[in-house]
């Protein structure tokens, strides 16, 4: 791959994921919710390093469709851990392409420092992300999210923020 | 405050709020309920071999336990015997002695001091005058490979305590092929800001599901069915089992029996959830646990339908879904959860991938489930705190409940809160005996 490649590309990912941020503060969920493959997954591991999310319990493991409950959840009128939503700010930085095949999916790096507010509470995360990127007919489409929460093995209030 | 003040906080159908929300009462629960009940601390399997150790906490004492050299399971208090520095920082991990940070006095994993600097300096050896080591927890005892531990000195064995409510613990270990089963899979602590009673009177609440859950039940009941072997298919399932009809609570088995305990059974029949059924995926496994009981003793042991069971005070678990959960409080109006899974020996792996699954979205921290309980916790910790109303209504059910085999007792039906006024018997006992 040539370095010129090597910029557009960059740039490329940077703006779907600055897009994806935006769409998570905005709170327009279904469209975020678009931005995955049917067959992909949402993973935030329990522990440092987890190595599989199928024998190692996840704060969340999401296949699409516990993703779409998820999200359809926090419509309902008596959503109560989910009304109000937080409002949130993701700060997305470092981003880095880790793998770039010719063809097939792109492996992202970025660290993600995530702002929180819901009734009188402000909390502050932060997180490497890995993103697994598939191009699609509609442009970028993410095949699989992995979230490591610094304190992901810390005493945790319920979280309802999406990441 | 006095035994008399106390008597008058808990009457037959309602108990004060200050139960919930005085400081000084819950400084004198750790030091009588804590201080006194058994308490679960874990399972055998995190201690397996001498050196073995895991920290945890009864009530609020930070405590190690370990495997000794003996073979024995030692509860050592975790606090330097010389000038108080937590001595173990890990989690859990294998070691042949603890090496205390500040001034390197070393234990072995009996808690007895093995040596220390400069030993010349004291007039009589440093070992008398400490006691000899880490402050021991005197009791502890395991009930079918689970590590119980009191901090008073006297009590009733474990097993008297734990009475009729063994079965539940039978039934975890039943399952399993080899009879034996295993911590597995991580760890999830799950904080809330509210009493640590509220969880313990939650899990075995049959009227909540239906409004604490009603966002993620109304959620997946949208959902198509799933194909098989999908991930996802344990978490919808048990999702939409929260929003069965009232029939099936009503109809479900309330069982209470002494020290506060309860359980749930005759629930779920639910034909992907429950491993007694005729679904693919358990076909190896029953045939495994056949091998051992035979046909109609395996038949016995998957027709056993129990649902959550309360060890009181600190203890609730789910045999059935071989989950854990230890009650950590903190303080009057902040509790931790530690939720644990189980592996059963010679189960197949697709089980405990089930187990893990299930555990995910009923003890997940970030569950569609589980963070709608929290949440409720959190309210009524703050409804509680109101100075409008004093008492807390238990009265559904109550004048109803029916005598049942070996001294427990029975709601007239599953909705009953029958279960809350047991605990808080137990409670009363507990607070008002003299020692
Ligand atoms: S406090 Fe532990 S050695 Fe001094
Ligand atoms: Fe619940």
């Amino acid at each position: 791959m040539r370095a010129a490649d090597d910029v557009e590309l960059r740039s490329e990912i940077e703006q779907f994921l600055y897009h994806e941020a935006w769409l998570l503060d905005q709170g327009r969920l279904d469209e975020w919710l678009g931005l995955f493959t049917d067959d992909a997954t949402y993973w935030i591991p329990l522990q440092a390093n987890q190595a599989d999310p199928l024998t190692t319990s996840s704060i969340v493991y999401d296949d699409r469709r516990l993703l779409e409950v998820r999200v359809r959840q926090l419509r309902h009128p008596r959503a109560h851990a989910r009304i109000p939503a937080p409002r949130t700010v993701h700060q997305v930085g470092n981003v880095s392409v880790v793998d770039a095949a010719e063809s097939g999916d792109v492996r992202v790096g970025s660290t993600l420092v995530l702002v929180e507010y819901r009734r009188e509470r402000q909390r502050v995360w932060g997180a490497l992300v890995e993103h697994r990127l598939r191009r699609s007919t509609e442009g970028l489409r993410i095949a699989a999210k992995r979230v490591d929460l610094v304190n992901s093995e810390a005493e945790l209030d319920g979280i309802v923020c999406l990441f | 405050m006095n035994i008399q003040s106390i008597k008058g906080l808990v009457q037959p159908d309602r108990v004060h709020r200050a139960v919930y929300t005085d400081p000084t009462l819950f400084e004198l629960e750790m030091a009588r309920v804590f201080g006194r009940a058994w308490l679960i601390l874990g399972h055998e399997s995190q201690v397996r071999s001498p050196g073995d150790f895991f920290t945890t906490r009864m009530g609020r004492e930070p405590v190690i336990v370990t495997r000794h050299t003996d073979g024995s399971v030692r509860v050592l208090v975790n606090r330097c015997a010389h000038r108080g520095a937590r001595v173990c920082e890990t989690a859990a991990g294998t070691t042949a002695e603890f090496v205390c940070a500040y001034h390197g006095w070393t234990y072995g994993t009996d808690g007895r001091l093995a040596r220390l600097p400069l030993p010349d300096g004291y007039a009589r050896p440093a070992g008398e005058s400490i006691g000899g080591g880490l402050a021991r927890v005197p009791r502890v005892e395991a009930y079918r490979g689970f590590l119980f531990a009191s901090l008073a000195e006297h009590g009733p064995p474990l097993a008297e305590f734990l009475g009729p409510l063994r079965t539940s613990f039978d039934d975890f270990v039943e399952r399993a092929p080899d009879g034996e089963v295993e911590v597995a899979g991580g760890v999830f602590k799950h904080a809330y800001q509210g009493n640590w009673k509220l969880v313990l009177e939650n899990h075995n609440d049959t009227v909540h599901p239906a409004f604490v859950h009603a966002s993620s039940i109304w959620a997946a009941r949208q959902e198509p069915a799933a194909a098989e072997g999908a991930y996802s298919e344990i978490g919808v399932r048990q999702m939409l089992q929260n929003g069965a009809p009232w029939e099936v609570w009503e109809n479900t088995g309330l069982w209470v029996a002494g020290y506060g305990h309860s359980w749930m059974a005759d629930y779920h029949d639910d034909s992907r959830l429950v491993a007694a059924l005729a679904h693919p995926a358990f076909a190896e496994y029953r045939a495994a646990l056949e091998q051992r009981l035979g046909p109609e003793g395996a038949a016995r042991v998957l027709g056993e339908l129990r649902w959550n069971s309360i060890a009181y005070p600190n203890c609730s678990f789910m045999s059935q879904f071989r989950q854990l959960r230890v009650v950590h409080p903190i303080a009057v109006d902040r509790t931790v959860v530690y939720a644990y899974s189980f592996r059963l020996r010679g189960a197949p792996e697709r089980m405990f991938r089930d187990t893990i699954a299930f555990s995910n979205v009923v003890n997940g921290t970030a569950s569609p489930v589980l963070t709608d309980d929290l949440e409720v916790y959190e309210r009524t910790q703050q409804g509680l705190g109101a100075r409008g109303s004093d008492w807390v209504f238990l009265g559904r059910g109550q004048g109803r409940d029916l005598p049942d085999r070996e001294g427990t007792r029975r709601g007239r039906s599953g909705t009953s809160e029958v279960h809350i006024r047991n605990q808080f018997a137990a409670w009363l006992e507990y607070m008002t005996a003299e020692s």
